[in-house]
């Protein structure tokens, strides 16, 4: 086995890049859950982002638009589920389920006609000197613009539960919403609201797969990340900086053990392919086993809500 | 109909009691001048101007709040985040943080605005909701039970402030069902019966028997104490000593006390003193070290809450909700479920469900629990109902020691009678009860003995039959907690 071709530079900085679809997925799911839903088609919904994000960025030949039909659609998605699940109060847990079954029917439907093609994919950011910096320049200048959107997303989901009014109204709203609707707030709107956040975050996520990971189509690509999003929620105790800890971890060991394959490593692969999982989950527990109340789940966390006098 | 053709005003600065049981209409009545409930008919005016309010948004922006009897409180935002979500424009934290200090020493409710209301007590909650509503100078202040769990040092605090907000201007409207205090403190009346106005008068004038019977409708029963000297030890606890349940909670330090057989001894304290940490500890839900605990001469401080259960030491928590009953199953279930053993529903491990149903239905015939039947879900009980079905539940498993903690709390005064007679009713019986409640004028009605809880410290018990209200007072330590305030 030979370690030394394996470069901490290159390993970080394609970290980071096999951990922003997952970051973006997570960090959206979080504020819904946040908000007391509990949404469990967030694989649906990433690969119906990334199917609209690769078949707009195609058509159209920008990759922003692309970005932008992944958002749209994966919010168009996640509404579905918020109609039935907050107007008619179907059950979450069985309508989730379905979405991400209908998600996947759907974009394999939709993407028939792309298997194979080759989309526009999103440059890095061009910083001039700076991304000729060693290891800095590659691993903090070296990006493509979503790497950053989805940390500044992480920074600002956090500001906005953390500082902001709207997001005290969605915690007490994730946490009783019996209390929030007696103090007059509306609690079925606010849940609509990071219903369509969340799915447009997880769209955004399938996207970034197709159109700058991979980047083309293939049926069901997202496999399974938007699982590990969900995994990743909860194991952060619904925080946005352990969200962040619990992709990027998961998007290391991910790059390292496939960098570890090719350097021929002599531990079996089915092992090192579960590493990631393990990994993951096992720092994540952990961290959370410290936390106490304050990570504990939101109270009303996939409780249906009737407004009654 | 929960209302029906109700009329009443409210004068400016005046303070309005509304009386009535539980079920009378009172709580709908409060629930549409915050605007959670529209009315079919009639109209409201505030100030002289037309009210009508879409939400309780409307309402607190046109000056009314709201003290709930049922909190409306989220546990794990800190105290500031809760009261900062009752208000329409909240200043920034620190700011919200300075106000609540002041607010809440300025009227003797101390509280720690960073503190999770998770962590308080229903007694330091209450305070939230109250100062909640201080901060938003209301014209109208709608308090639902405010007193049930406070000292009377501090229920005279707050009727001074009451009448000091009053005297500012702020009317007041005042459901209690404590008679006593709504002569003490109110200055009109009106009397809810079966969702309509059966009455009103000025409770200043109006002796409480003459109120109790308009709301009732017929004259109730007082408990009636019964003499008897006490028997045997039954309940021995030694040198209890316990960490606190969360960080923010109170630590037993060397609780001791004997329980005699056919006695009722009186636990009170202010809210968040222990009293929680001592009923779980008596229970079984907290173990605690050998010896600790004795029933009858056996050591059961190792044993789960079944094993007393079954020795039979029984306990009803003081959260009704969610602790002594779960809300979403039926009463049937729940009447299985601490009664099961006891009342020989387990036949080879598999529960006989018609003798659970049976056991559901005596409760609800003998503690007069007023529901459709024992399929119901606990969740659709009224408190009072609720109440009389959880505390019937374990007095008709024939305990040798029934532990309850606030048997009363947020119960209707013929409901609350009940439940008094019978916990004297099972004492007459030889059992040995233990009543912890922050009603001093309960345990001074039903106790043999009074001992006071105070940050986790038992002091010894002293007959009742001796003991006045100032002594009480001091024995609370209330004046220590307000002096931590001032």
């Amino acid at each position: 086995m030979d370690l030394s071709a394996i470069s901490p530079t290159l390993l970080i900085a394609s970290l980071m890049v096999a951990a922003t679809p997952i970051l973006l997925a997570a960090i959206g799911e979080m504020v819904v859950e946040k908000a007391g839903v509990l949404n469990l088609g967030v694989e649906g919904m990433m690969i119906m982002g990334a199917i609209c994000g690769f078949i707009i960025g195609v058509e159209t030949g920008s990759p922003w638009l692309g970005f932008l039909a992944a958002a749209l659609g994966g919010a168009v998605l996640a509404l579905l589920f918020g109609v039935l699940t907050q107007v008619l109060l179907s059950n979450q847990v069985a309508t989730g389920l379905a979405l991400t079954l209908f998600g996947l029917g759907l974009s394999a439907l939709l993407g028939q006609g792309y298997v194979g093609v080759k989309a526009q994919t999103l440059g890095r950011i061009d910083l001039g000197p700076l991304s000729d910096l060693p290891f800095v320049g590659r691993v903090v200048f070296g990006h493509d613009p979503i790497v950053y959107l989805s940390l500044a997303l992480v920074v600002a989901v956090w500001a906005f539960l953390k500082f902001s009014r709207a997001g005290l109204i969605l915690r007490a709203v994730g946490e009783s919403h019996e209390a929030a609707h007696a103090l007059g707030y509306h609690v079925r709107r606010v849940r609509l609201a990071a219903i369509a956040f969340g799915g447009a975050c997880a769209g955004l996520g399938g996207a970034y797969l197709s159109l700058v990971r991979v980047p083309q189509w293939t049926e069901g690509m997202t496999a399974g990340a938007g699982w590990i999003a969900l995994a990743i929620v909860v194991f952060a105790s619904w925080r946005a900086g352990r969200v962040l800890v619990g992709a990027y971890l998961f998007g290391g060991i991910t790059v390292l053990q496939l960098n570890l394959q090719t350097a021929g490593a002599k531990v079996p692969v089915e092992l090192l392919s579960a590493a990631p999982y393990l990994v993951t989950i096992l720092v994540l527990v952990l961290i959370s086993r410290r936390a106490g109340r304050a990570g504990a789940a939101p109270a009303d966390l996939g409780k249906p809500f009737h407004a009654s006098a | 109909m929960a209302n029906d053709d109700v009329s009443f005003t409210v004068a400016r600065g005046g303070i309005h009691a509304l009386l009535g049981e539980n079920g009378a209409g009172k709580s709908t009545l409060v629930k549409t001048i915050y605007g959670l409930v529209k009315p079919d008919a009639g109209t409201m005016r505030l100030s002289g101007a037309p009210f009508a309010p879409e939400d309780p948004r409307a309402a607190r922006t046109a000056g009314v709040a709201m003290v709930f009897q049922h909190f409306s409180l989220f546990e794990a935002l800190s105290v500031a985040e809760n009261v900062g979500l009752g208000m329409e424009n909240p200043p920034g934290q620190r700011d919200l943080s300075r106000r609540i200090r002041e607010v809440s020493q300025a009227y003797g409710l101390p509280l720690d605005p960073e503190r999770l209301v998770g962590d308080l007590s229903a007694g330091e909650r209450q305070r939230v909701e109250i100062v909640r509503c201080l901060l938003q100078d209301p014209k109208l202040l709608i308090m639902d039970e405010p007193t049930s769990v406070l000292t009377p040092q501090e229920v005279a605090i707050l009727f001074a402030t009451l009448r000091k907000l009053a005297s500012e201007g702020t009317s007041i409207l005042y459901i209690s069902h404590k008679l006593e205090e709504i002569r003490a403190l109110c200055d009109a009346a009106t009397i809810l019966r079966g969702g309509k106005v059966v009455g009103a008068c000025d409770p200043r004038t109006t002796s409480a028997a003459d109120m109790a019977e308009q709301m009732v409708g017929a004259a109730f029963k007082a408990p009636t104490s019964r003499g008897g000297a006490p028997g045997a030890p039954v309940l021995q606890v030694a040198d209890l000593s316990l960490p606190p349940m969360s960080q923010f909670g109170t630590p037993l330090r060397q609780v001791s006390l004997t329980l005699r057989a056919g006695e009722v001894l009186g636990i009170g304290g202010v809210a968040g003193n222990g009293q929680d940490e001592l009923l779980s500890a008596l229970s079984g839900e907290r173990l605690s070290t050998p010896g600790a605990v004795t029933l009858e001469g056996r050591d059961v401080s190792r044993l789960r809450p079944t094993e007393r259960r079954r020795a039979g030491l029984l306990c009803a928590p003081e959260e009704r909700l969610g602790h002594s009953a779960a809300p979403d199953m039926s009463l049937t279930e729940n009447a299985a479920m601490t009664g099961a053993d006891r009342k020989g529903m387990l036949r080879a491990g598999f529960l006989d469900w018609s003798a659970a149903r049976g056991f559901a239905e005596d409760i609800i015939a003998r503690f007069d629990v007023r529901t459709p039947g024992p399929h119901v879900a606990a969740r659709s009980l009224s408190g009072g109902n609720l109440q009389k079905f959880v505390i019937g539940r374990e007095v008709l498993q024939d305990p040798r020691v029934l532990v309850v903690n606030q048997p009363t709390w947020g119960v209707d005064a013929a409901a609350a009678a009940a439940i008094r007679q019978a916990l004297l009713d099972l004492a007459a019986g030889g059992a040995g009860v233990i009543v912890i409640s922050q009603d001093l004028d309960e345990l001074l009605e039903i106790s043999d003995r009074f001992a006071a809880l105070n940050e986790g410290r038992l002091g010894e018990p002293v007959p009742t039959a001796t003991l006045t209200m100032e002594r009480i007072g001091l024995m609370l330590g209330g004046a220590h907690d307000l002096e931590a305030a001032s």
